[in-house]
């Protein structure tokens, strides 16, 4: 459908830039889907939930991986305005996604489910939008459900921003209530975008996408002058020109346009075939008359976990490289390179930013490019000072020194947890345990508190947000960030196979975590993998020191006892099946491992499933 | 039928197996093609099965065009002894009419210990039955009640005695083992119950949890552990000690004999690419290198044939492949094993290996045939992986 905003150079006065962020969950997009139809951008009929969501992966998760924005119209007592609204990611994973949104917005709604309150990331994308001075309206979400308590979390919300709870808007995204209203208070409350019209053209890139049909569709917002069609433009950071085959907005599907004025977004679309070539963070002036000073741009997001992805089949290995450099195009914050293991064959150490980047990374690229893969235990990156004041980055066990080591430091985080306060003495007891550091303690309610903690990114990225979770009943919400790094008592533990060390197992673990470790890999090894026709050992050891000790007992029983009658096809089907599992066994020396060991031995959960005892 | 699976017929064995798809309950394990009267209700009935029987056995008989009469005859099911002395005599009538007996001729029927009585067995007997095959499976009342089998502790002996005063000079009893619940005792027990009973032949299956059946459901909720490996290796040790120990000595993996002629022979000719006409809902038939199966409910069954089509369901025609590794699968669990022949020859290594690993005979392998040690007989499986 065609609007007013469909044309562009829009009087600054006359826009409202504004992104919605919230924890996750709270009903970002299916409020941004209400948007888009009450702007009427969306027909009743063409609507589908979590319109925005556009990702196969995101709609079967039911989250937004990517931030998304839109032009919309609206009109406020007989004024035409242009509102670009931009829906963000609530995962803690995905927190760099929303810092570049923030950075193209004056305002920001903070959403809050009514009946959950103010959780981890609703602290954390808060204090990011007001360390940038954005203007924040503090908005209730889900007030249609009976358990929401509308008054409690105004309470709490005034406590944290200060103002009033009668402040604080309530809405329902599901049935649209109070959402008029809402665009009213954003056209009233945001700030109009600031910026010298008639200067040389500045734009900052914030997101830049791979698109097969249309090559790399580059987001950004114009601050200075305008951006046209006609004209070439010049990456800042390298110099690079390219001509301009394209300059439009996103309403709610791509419009070509005559260009972008001050306070503007839209997209580009140059031809080049690299995301790299119109990097996030950059900024984008005209060739001619060009800008010499560049915005200040975007911090790269750094990988935090690290992880091995192999093949199942080692056949796969270029498919693989294939398939990651296509993810990569839409993707900056993942990394890769090549990397062997004695038991995996060959594969790619990936960095991610978090461990369901990891997993959603992962599921991608099996699904998308029909890979099957077996992941490596995450880790994170450690810097290792030797004896001889040589520096190491191990982002990998397998590159641990052996011995002359002087010092080891791990990064650590700060973290946020949320929780109903009859929690707290579990969590403190979990995070010590974790070795946790407990920084400070605030009641956002009578009942409800939030628990600062300094803790070392790698406890975090092992199982404690599950623990947190479990122990908690679902209650407790964790967000963290990076906060340096601190010197630790750090150890390598190997698992091995009838005295073969399983590089794949191989784990980074604080000494006092060392033991706990080795017993729970050698027992659920011992769980996982098959007898084999002798004795098999399973040891956890650190260097040469043997800390655990398992053994699989030699198989006596490999024969099918019953009477198939004269059924002897289903016999020859059964063996042959048998014949296809041992086909996807990888061997460890004389130890046949099926692939399903090194998954479920290498996930955080429990293995399950187990019908055999020894 | 490509006439080339027709050309040896009559120089190989040939047998007849008659499907027999009804049972009075259902057991908590089984997942054979059988009914009970409530999943029928009257979509099919015995007489409709009979009705369909004779006509696919007439059919069977056109096609094979020359029948040879059968050597063997085996009746199997489901629960046979439910049709009654006088049902399975018009069974075998039927085979008679349609095939006739060869001279000597095995003729077997499974029965529940509790559908037998002294009536039942004189009357089989008389009809012509030779051999009977009955489903015991423990002595045990708490395992008897874990399978959900409806006969007392000692009825299997008592009709195994009835059987043998009827005439029977073969008769079997079939042991299931390592149930959840059953212990070394348990199992000690049901032995001296089946020597007791005087049989001169013993199948003992380990119990196997079928996808699908009630009792992988049980396990499934964790209601019954599932017995370890090595327990039921320990279990098959015992079962064979004990009846090494008074003369009855292993043929195939899970069959023992007193003698060389209480062998059971129909299933011989499975297991040495016999020929044998399968007859009945969901039995299965293989004539020189096709092997082909019936549909399995009694109703579409009797259906086709009461509208003149063939009851098959499918058919596979063996490659070279197939039959090579048939071979090996099948002829390897006899205790005269397989001729080296009958292997790959890029094979031989792993049967040294075998024989290194105390899984083969080493002394057999010199003479040329592929023989199962003791210990090789509960890794038989690992063995065919090794050697196909
Ligand atoms: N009852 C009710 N449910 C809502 C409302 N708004 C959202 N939901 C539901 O809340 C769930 C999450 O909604 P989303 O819009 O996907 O939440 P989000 O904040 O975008 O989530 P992320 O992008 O993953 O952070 C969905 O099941 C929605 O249907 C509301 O106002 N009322
Ligand atoms: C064709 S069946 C049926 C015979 C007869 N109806 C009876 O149950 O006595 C022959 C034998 O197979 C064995 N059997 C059936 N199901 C089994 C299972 N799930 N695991 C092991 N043996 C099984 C039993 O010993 C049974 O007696
Ligand atoms: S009686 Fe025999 S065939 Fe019938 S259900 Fe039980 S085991 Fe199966
Ligand atoms: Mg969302």
């Amino acid at each position: 459908m065609s609007t007013f905003a469909d044309t562009t150079f829009t009087a600054p006065e006359q826009i409202r830039n504004f992104c919605i962020i919230a924890h996750i969950d709270h009903g970002k997009s299916t409020l941004a889907d209400r948007m888009l139809q009450i702007t009427g951008v969306v027909q009743a009929r063409d609507m589908r939930a979590q319109y925005l969501d556009r990702m196969d992966i995101e709609r079967e998760r039911g989250i937004t991986i990517k931030a998304q924005n839109v032009r919309l119209p609206w009109t406020l007592d007989g004024a035409q305005h242009v509102l670009h609204m931009i829906d963000t990611p609530g995962h803690v994973d995905f927190t760099y996604e929303v810092s570049r949104a923030l950075d193209a917005c004056e305002g920001a709604i903070l959403l809050v489910d009514a009946a959950q309150g103010i959780e981890a990331q609703t602290l954390a994308n808060l204090y990011m939008a007001l360390d940038r001075d954005l203007h924040i309206i503090p908005v209730l979400n889900k007030i249609d459900l009976p358990a929401a308590d509308p008054e409690k979390y105004a309470a709490e919300i005034a406590h944290i921003l200060g103002g009033e709870p009668e402040d604080v808007l309530r809405v329902s995204a599901k049935t649209g209530m109070g959402v008029s209203e809402l665009l009213d208070e954003v056209v009233r409350q945001v700030p109009p975008p600031v910026g010298v019209a008639d200067a040389p053209a500045r734009a900052m890139i914030f997101d830049s996408v791979y698109d097969t049909y249309r090559g790399v569709v580059t987001y950004i917002r114009v601050v200075d002058g305008k951006i046209t069609p006609r004209e070439r433009i010049r990456m800042m950071s390298t110099g690079a020109v390219h001509e301009l085959l394209e300059v439009g907005i996103i309403s709610p599907e791509p419009k070509p346009s005559q260009g972008l004025g001050v306070g503007e977004v839209g997209y580009l679309i140059t031809g080049v075939k690299d995301v790299r070539q119109s990097r996030v963070g950059d900024t984008v002036t005209s060739e001619r008359k060009g800008a010499t000073e560049a915005l200040s741009g975007y911090r790269e997001p750094q990988p935090m976990v690290y992880s091995g992805l192999y093949p199942v089949d080692g056949s796969d290995y270029p498919d693989l490289r294939e398939a990651l450099d296509k993810l990569q195009l839409n993707d900056a914050a993942l990394t890769y390179e090549p990397e062997t293991s004695a038991a995996l064959g060959f594969g790619f150490r990936c960095g991610f930013l978090g461990l369901l980047h990891l997993e959603i990374t992962r599921d991608r690229l099996e699904r998308e490019f029909g890979l099957d893969l077996i992941s490596t235990a995450p880790n994170v990156v450690y810097r290792v000072v030797l004896d001889d004041r040589g520096e190491l980055t191990v982002t990998n066990p397998s590159d641990w020194p052996e011995g002359k080591v002087a010092e080891i430091f791990e990064p650590v985080t700060k973290c946020t947890i949320i929780a109903p306060s009859e929690y707290i003495g579990t969590i403190m007891e979990l995070c010590q345990g974790k070795r946790g550091q407990l920084g400070g303690m605030d009641y956002l309610s009578e009942d409800r508190v939030e628990l600062r903690y300094t803790m070392p990114l790698g406890e975090i990225i092992f199982d404690f947000f599950d623990s947190l979770k479990s122990r908690t009943r679902g209650y407790a919400s964790l967000d963290y960030e990076e906060s340096g790094e601190q010197a630790s008592d750090l150890v390598k533990v190997d698992i091995l196979l009838q005295g073969e060390p399983v590089d794949a197992f191989s784990a980074i673990v604080h000494k006092d975590a060392a033991y706990g470790y080795g017993t729970r890999m050698a027992t659920r090894l011992r769980e996982l993998i098959p007898r084999q026709q002798f004795e098999v050992p399973i040891q956890a050891a650190i260097g040469s020191r043997i800390i655990a000790r398992e053994t699989i007992r030699a198989m006596r029983k490999d024969v099918l006892a019953k009477c198939y009658g004269g059924d002897i096809t289903r016999k020859r089907k059964l063996l042959e099946k048998q014949k296809e599992g041992k086909k996807r066994m990888k061997m460890v020396g004389r130890v046949e491992v099926p692939q399903e060991a090194f998954v479920a031995a290498l996930s955080t959960d429990e293995p399950t499933g187990k019908d055999k005892k020894k | 039928m490509p006439g080339s699976a027709l050309s040896g017929l009559g120089q190989r064995p040939f047998g007849v197996y008659v499907h027999v798809p009804f049972c009075a309950t259902r057991c908590g394990y089984c997942d054979f093609n059988t009914y009970t009267p409530g999943e029928l209700g009257s979509s099919a009935s015995p007489a409709s099965w009979l009705d369909g029987l004779r006509a696919e056995l007439d059919l069977a008989a056109a096609v094979l065009g020359s029948a040879p009469p059968a050597d063997t005859v085996f009746v199997g099911g489901g629960t046979p002894s439910l049709l009654g002395a006088d049902g399975l005599t018009s069974v075998l009538d039927a085979v008679r009419g349609a095939f006739g007996l060869a001279p000597g001729a095995e003729v077997t029927t499974e029965s529940n210990p509790e559908s037998t009585s002294p009536e039942f067995f004189a009357g089989i007997r008389a009809a012509g039955y030779t051999r009977v095959s009955l489903g015991m499976q423990s002595a045990a009342p708490h395992v008897l009640a874990v399978l959900d089998r409806v006969h007392t502790p000692g009825r299997p002996g008592a009709a195994a005695r009835e059987a043998r005063t009827a005439g029977f000079e073969h008769v079997n009893l079939d042991l299931i083992y390592g149930t959840p619940g059953e212990t070394d005792d348990d199992l000690r027990a049901s032995l001296a119950a089946v020597l007791e009973a005087g049989v001169d032949h013993v199948s003992a299956y380990s119990l196997i949890v079928e996808d699908g059946t009630a009792l992988a459901r049980r396990v499934r909720r964790g209601e019954l552990p599932m017995t370890d490996d090595l327990v039921l290796a320990d279990r098959y040790e015992i079962i064979d000690a004990t009846l090494r120990a008074h003369g009855m000595h292993w043929y195939e993996v899970s069959n023992w004999a007193s003698t060389v002629d209480a062998r059971c022979r129909h299933n011989l000719g499975y297991w040495l690419g016999g020929d044998w006409w399968g007859a009945g809902p969901g039995a299965h038939s293989h004539v020189g290198g096709v092997r082909w199966w019936n549909v399995k409910h009694p109703a579409a069954y009797a259906k086709a044939l009461a509208e003149g089509r063939s009851p098959a369901a499918a058919r596979e025609l063996l490659s070279p492949e197939d039959h090579a590794l048939e071979r090996v699968l099948l002829e390897i669990r006899l205790v005269d094993g397989l001729p080296v022949s009958a292997l790959d020859p890029s094979a031989l290594p792993e049967a040294r290996a075998a024989v290194a690993d105390g899984l083969l005979d080493a002394g057999a392998l010199d003479a040329g045939r592929c023989v199962l040690t003791d210990r090789g007989r509960l890794l038989a499986d690992a063995v065919v992986r090794r050697l196909t």
